[in-house]
């Protein structure tokens, strides 16, 4: 008979499972990291390659000869920057004109659900101004998108200048397919927002007030995002991550790295120069931090350039950031722009959108990727240990002597848990009047510290409840608790990795042996630490110091607080902003999870 | 045969040279091939931007068969795309073939008889076939008969034993060997050559079982047939390398060569070509090399002027004299009758000039007696010849 269907097999196999519990956990959860640690490694990451047929090969012939033009459209722009103390309309509107694209503007204006360290402000009022490029010959029905964002200071100008230098050059060529819009957006992700939401009608985020008739070009298939702050650069980055971890389709960064590689331009990702060596030691450890980089980055949730809030509406858009440091090679902006030119050619080749290659991908380096099928496997190993757990967990329920508690000696603690956590969701934004009246300090660091003092608050909150419940108090008690803690967990997990693998698996590598291991009886201070190190909170503050280490400039205890502090802040704004769901996920899900196990410790 | 022989053999007969020997071969040469017209059916079966080199492959097909004497009425050509008109065409109006823009085949004369989304299986079945909606213009059919040698060519997207159109449909080999059966059985052709170039084209002549059939194919069954040379002004590939190649056989061609089948398989070596082009012709009952370029590129030229009689079989030759002498009492009546066929003789030109003229008129008023006759018993024709065509050869005879 059957190995599995077999009665008295399936009981010596469960009576096995049992006895191993924990060297097989262990051994699960030891396969789960190194089955991660070996992704940067060749087998398991493939080469990439262009997957569209329509794009084919870089056989196009760029012509792009106004590097010059550039750099003067950008010294005007950085002028009129300066002098209108924000984005210059009037000039943008009239230069655009000039060079015969259709201008429109969009004003808009948010309230911000708390003013933030650079904004100070709760309004926040901007305009987008944005040029459209109608194709010669063929029927606006399909777009592509140049944006470049209108920071403060003497930032991106010359990013403007480049897009306004291209535009011109664009403005003569017979052969585009599709409507090219150029794009000035100010106040970066805010603005990006607004213009996202006012070209497809929609009111994602709520609160956005825009105005103006505005010119449309049909539906946007692509979309570049262009970062330039100086007038030579030695190197093109390359940011993909968006937000809530979404990423574009991998045929676009496929995109910039072979044009990159026919105009000789230096490409990058996470900051990080390609290694040609393979099979080395140090090799294997660049590949991996970039890895590292770039897991950390998707789990964050927020998006590393204007590009990320393009994924949401299904347009597969990529940040480029020109970098100027310290080689000895420059290139100047006709090589900058060629290659800008190329890409936008061959996205002008495109009939249907981006959909050939992968949506889920993690990049060890620009040419190599670890596709969806390979990477699951790694979370898969980890919520196995949470399975075999569970089975464990069963198995004592039903050879504990005592009689079962009635679920409603769970519901106390459930409901405390959750409520918890929707306070830590609720109170920090709601109740920041009542704590700047009377704490000295500024709404943004009174948000924070409600953040930490209600999470804080929730592990000493009394868990005796249970106790007024018959049944309760009980081992068979924590042991349901445990049960469901477990399975609230992995579930959580489970649809966590799917939309958002790296928020997936951090969670997962610090949760689940603490989780596992979790019990009222045993060394209880060791538990208890072992506990408190897995909390969400503190997997955030380690990981903005592993990701200060990965990029190589290592920060410092009062450093590395203060990060954590703004990175609290910029989830919470995130969320209200733009609909970013780690906060929530953390806040409403997660939290109330980790307070079920803390429960279960502090049982008796 | 039985209306061309006679009317051949008295246009020899009327120049009233001896016969030698020698011209024999030269009679059984004229002969060798039996069909009297010629028609193509050139299809690109790919749409989208990036299949631009499929229609430049049939472009240029289509340049080199009308360059050879075939007209645009007896060429059906099928193209599934626009691609001179496309938005992305930097150079509007135009189809290149070669890179650096030397020629550009779509010129200003084309005539696309299928085009775009109208290029289907269905379609091309039906013209094959001829089965045909009654609507139909006459410039979408394949009027050919059992005199006709026809030309197909088929480029696009193929597999092993499929070829793609339009990228929603498939013609399997098998559809298309039944579809050259009912040709045969229709007697839609006198002999049929099929040109593929595709991946894995020799899959689609694999199952032709009709006669008369020659087949090439740009490639094997398991290899790809790769594309020539890309254009980086315009951004795609301009060709594919065995149409390539074939079009440099081509270009060597003029009407009156006498190149033969043999070297058009050996065009395009595995050197050149990466893929191994393939051809068959066991169903073809004459020898390759026999068989001339022109026979299926270009238009048939039924006419050879010589001063020499040649004798052909004994008793041909006298019912052609009774016919003859019948008629020669006849004639005037029969001329009267009909009042308006009166043949001029152009005092001007001398014997050899008219000869020819006579007979240019002879084969045309042959061709119209072919198109529009729809039985062509011997007892239906002969009649017909002798009130129309005879004046002419007696003309001449009479110089």
């Amino acid at each position: 008979m059957g190995l599995l269907s077999d009665p008295h097999c399936r009981r010596a196999l469960s009576r096995l499972v049992v006895r191993l519990n924990t060297p097989l956990c262990v051994l699960s959860y030891v396969a789960g990291l190194g089955w991660f640690l070996a992704m940067a490694l060749p087998p398991l990451a493939p080469r990439t390659y262009m997957s569209e047929n329509a794009m084919g090969s870089t056989m196009v012939e760029e012509q792009f000869p106004h590097g010059e033009r550039a750099l003067a459209y950008g010294r005007d722009f950085a002028a009129q920057k300066k002098k209108a103390g924000g984005i210059p309309v009037a000039w943008l509107e009239k230069t655009m004109w000039g060079l015969g694209l259709e201008v429109y503007k969009q004003p808009f204006a948010r309230t911000l659900p708390f003013p933030d360290e650079s904004r100070e402000r709760y309004m926040v009022k901007g305009t987008n101004i944005y040029g459209i490029l109608r194709a010669p010959r063929a029927a606006s029905t399909e777009s592509l998108v140049l944006s470049v964002p209108c920071s403060e200071g003497t930032q991106n100008s010359q990013a403007v200048g480049l897009m306004l230098a291209l535009a011109a050059y664009f403005r003569g060529q017979i052969y585009w397919a599709k409507d090219i819009i150029f794009l000035v957006n100010e106040h970066d992700l805010l603005g990006m927002e607004a213009w996202l939401e006012a070209y497809h009608d929609v009111n994602v985020t709520g609160k956005m007030q825009s105005s103006g008739a505005l010119g449309r070009a049909g539906a946007i298939q692509a979309a570049v995002a262009l970062e330039l702050s100086s007038d030579v650069v030695t190197s093109f980055d390359v940011a993909v991550e968006g937000l809530n971890g979404q990423l574009p389709n991998l045929d676009l960064v496929n995109l910039f790295h072979a044009f990159c590689q026919k105009n000789g331009l230096l490409c990058t990702i996470q900051g990080k120069l390609q290694r040609s060596d393979w099979d080395t030691l140090p090799a294997y450890a660049h590949s991996l931090q970039t890895l590292l980089l770039m897991v950390l980055k998707q789990g964050s949730g927020r998006p590393q350039g204007d590009h990320g809030l393009f994924l949401r509406y299904h347009i597969e858009a990529i940040t480029v950031r020109g970098i100027n440091s310290f080689r000895q090679y420059k290139y100047d902006m006709t090589t900058v722009g060629k290659t800008l030119e190329g890409m936008f050619r061959k996205l002008n080749n495109l009939l249907e959108r981006l959909h050939q290659s992968y949506f889920f991908y993690l990049l060890p380096s620009l040419s190599r990727f670890v596709s969806i099928g390979v990477y699951m496997p790694a979370f898969g190993f980890l919520i196995l240990v949470l399975a075999l757990d569970l089975w464990m967990q069963l198995n004592k329920c039903e050879a504990a002597s005592e009689p079962r508690p009635g679920l409603l000696a769970l519901v106390p603690p459930l409901v405390v848990c959750h409520a918890a956590g929707l306070a830590l969701y609720l109170l920090p934004v709601l109740g920041q009047r009542v704590a700047t009246q009377h704490f000295p300090v500024s709404e943004a660091e009174a948000v924070v510290l409600t953040v930490i003092a209600i999470y804080v608050a929730g592990m000493a909150l009394p868990h005796s409840a249970h106790r007024a419940l018959p049944g309760g108090g009980s081992d068979r008690g924590w042991m349901t608790l445990k049960l469901l803690a477990l399975l609230y967990l992995a579930a959580q997990l489970s649809c966590a990795a799917l939309l958002n693998f790296s928020l997936g698996f951090l969670l997962a590598a610090t949760m689940v042996p603490a989780a596992a291991a979790v019990r009222p009886t045993g060394p209880r201070p060791v538990l208890a630490a072992l506990l408190v190190l897995s909390t969400p909170a503190v997997t955030l503050l380690l990981g903005i110091f592993l990701h200060r280490e990965l990029e190589e400039r290592p920060a410092g205890l009062a450093e590395g607080w203060q990060l954590f502090l703004q990175a609290l802040a910029e989830g919470l704004l995130q969320h209200h902003l733009y609909g970013a769901l780690p906060f929530p996920f953390l806040a409403l899900l997660t939290y109330p999870c980790w307070l079920l196990l803390w429960n279960v410790l502090c049982w008796k | 045969m039985a209306a061309a022989l006679p009317a051949v053999a008295l246009l020899l007969g009327c120049c009233g040279a001896p016969l030698a020997s020698g011209v024999q071969d030269q009679a059984e040469q004229f002969f060798r091939s039996g069909h009297t017209n010629n028609w193509a059916v050139l299809v690109c079966t790919s749409r989208f931007w990036f299949n631009y080199r499929h229609v430049a492959n049939t472009l240029s097909v289509y340049r080199s068969v009308k360059r050879l004497g075939i007209p645009d009425s007896h060429i059906v050509l099928m193209l599934a795309d626009d691609m001179a008109c496309n938005p992305r065409n930097p150079k509007p109006a135009t189809v290149f073939s070669h890179k650096n823009m030397e020629l550009n085949v779509y010129g200003d004369d084309v005539e696309v008889d299928y085009r775009s989304y109208e290029v289907t299986v269905e379609n091309f079945l039906r013209v094959l076939t001829g089965r045909i909606p009654p609507s139909t213009p006459r410039s979408k059919r394949l009027l050919s008969d059992d005199r006709s040698n026809i030309l197909i060519y088929m480029t696009g997207h193929g597999g092993n034993g499929f070829l793609k159109f339009q990228d929603s449909e498939e013609i399997t080999n098998v559809e298309l060997a039944d579809a050259f059966e009912q040709m045969w059985q229709k007697r839609r052709y006198n002999e049929l050559l099929f040109i593929i170039d595709t991946c894995q084209g020799a899959s689609m002549y694999e199952r032709f079982y009709s006669p008369n059939i020659m087949a090439l194919a740009s490639s094997q069954v398991g290899e790809d047939s790769l594309s020539h040379q890309p254009d980086l002004g315009i951004g795609v590939h301009l060709m594919d390398r065995y149409t390539f190649y074939v079009l440099e056989f081509l270009e060597e061609i003029h009407p009156a060569s006498q190149t033969n089948m043999n070297d058009l398989f050996q065009v395009c070596p595995k050197s050149l070509c990466v893929s191994t082009p393939g051809h068959r012709t066991d169903l073809f009952q004459r020898d390759p090399q026999n068989v001339l370029i022109t026979d299926f590129f270009g238009s048939v030229r039924k006419v050879e002027i010589t001063t020499e009689t040649i004798s052909l079989d004994r008793d041909l030759t006298v019912f052609e004299n009774e016919h003859r002498h019948r008629l020669e009492d006849e004639w005037l009546e029969s001329i009267s009758a009909e009042g308006d066929l009166e043949v001029l003789v152009d005092n001007r030109l001398d014997r050899s000039q008219q000869c020819a003229l006579a007979a240019k008129r002879a084969n045309c008023i042959l061709d119209c007696i072919k198109w529009s006759m729809a039985s062509w018993s011997k007892e239906v024709i002969l009649p017909l010849h002798f009130v129309l065509v005879q004046p002419h050869y007696d003309i001449a005879r009479f110089l």
